[in-house]
């Protein structure tokens, strides 16, 4: 695997959280956290066929004791909303990483939608969402959201900015 | 295909049946009415919405804790909102977690409207193509003893064929935050 700075940063900051479980709907700006889960003998990563799987997942290991992250892009937190009622009825801790996609240099305006309403729907659902604009700070928002959500039982989404990530290239 | 014949409860109970340590997670809607009616525990996770959950939650529960079995029991409505779940949960091949749809071919808490299943979708089959070793339909209450036993000892999805009757309601505990606590306090302790 390629070095990645920023990117090996959050995976460190998920590691330093003992997060044991991850599930995602894959996204080419979470290639790098995906491909380190599957490697790291402590985690679990589980592929999923839609989102809201991974609301449920998260559940489930809190209930069994383990602490878990969703992996998704911005298209998927539409998928999440009535199953957000799962941790928040519950109480329970809920971290998700949220890919940006439709708000910086975006090619494909089916992205832009739900691009623009990610943050607004996921904060009418009471979670608290926190932002990441620059590398250097995507480890500590990490960590400091994975402390949020698991010592306060609250759930937590850290929205990575498109243009942290790259606008993904159509035409080479 | 014609009506299942079981009576809900009397399935439940028979799946039930001493339960010792296993652990439980029921669909929103009858099924955990009727886990409520079997009996009480905190061991049991009942949901009462987040519809399509249920199968998902049994998966990140079987994944904590490997060396406990875990059951998730859920009517055929519940399950067929979260499809996509059978294939997530066959692409992890865990040895400690089992399925058990009842399956009326209803959707039983807004009026009993026909669902997929009675109309042609067959549940058992869906698990097998999603890559599920192991499944099985149920429809006779002389089965349910080995199913029982099945479903504490295999990664089986199982299709009970239940008749459509409503039963009573029983009403277990509906706060999530009280549910999810003493079911941890249970497992994981203080």
């Amino acid at each position: 695997m390629e070095p990645n700075g920023w990117q090996d940063a959050v995976f460190e900051a998920l590691r330093r959280a003992r997060i044991r479980q991850v599930g995602y709907v894959p996204d080419a700006g979470h290639a790098r956290l995906i491909a380190r889960a599957h490697a790291e003998a402590d985690m679990r990563a589980v592929v999923l066929t839609t989102e809201e799987e991974g609301v449920a997942l998260a559940a489930g290991a809190w209930l069994g004791g383990d602490r878990a992250v969703l992996l998704m892009q911005s298209s998927g937190v539409g998928n999440c909303v009535n199953m957000l009622s799962l941790p928040l009825n519950c109480r329970m801790p809920f971290l998700a990483l949220v890919t940006m996609r439709g708000e910086w240099g975006e090619f494909n305006p089916w992205q832009v939608p739900m691009g623009n309403a990610a943050g607004p729907v996921l904060a009418a659902m009471g979670v608290l969402v926190r932002r990441v604009e620059r590398a250097e700070d995507a480890a500590e928002t990490v960590e400091g959201a994975a402390a949020l959500a698991f010592d306060s039982a609250v759930p937590v989404a850290v929205l990575l900015a498109q243009r942290l990530i790259g606008a993904k290239v159509w035409v080479r | 295909m014609s009506e299942g014949q079981l009576d809900r409860r009397a399935a439940v109970a028979a799946l039930l049946r001493d339960p010792g340590d296993l652990l439980v997670v029921t669909g929103l809607g009858g099924t955990t009415y009727d886990a409520g009616a079997a009996g009480d525990r905190p061991e049991n996770f009942y949901l009462w919405g987040a519809m399509g959950a249920a199968a998902m939650v049994g998966l990140g529960l079987a994944l904590a804790r490997p060396a406990r079995r875990v059951l998730v029991l859920t009517g055929d409505g519940e399950m067929l909102m979260g499809l996509g779940a059978l294939a997530t949960i066959a692409a992890q091949a865990l040895p400690n977690l089992a399925v058990a749809v009842l399956d009326n071919g209803r959707f039983g808490e807004t009026g009993a409207q026909l669902s997929h299943t009675a109309r042609g979708t067959d549940l058992a089959a869906v698990a097998r193509g999603c890559g599920w070793g192991r499944a099985c339909t149920v429809a006779a209450a002389g089965d349910l003893e080995d199913l029982r036993l099945r479903l504490r000892n295999e990664p089986l999805f199982a299709v009970v064929r239940i008749a459509p009757e409503e039963a009573p309601r029983v009403l277990p505990p509906r706060d999530g935050a009280l549910l999810h606590h003493r079911f941890r306090a249970a497992l994981l302790g203080p």
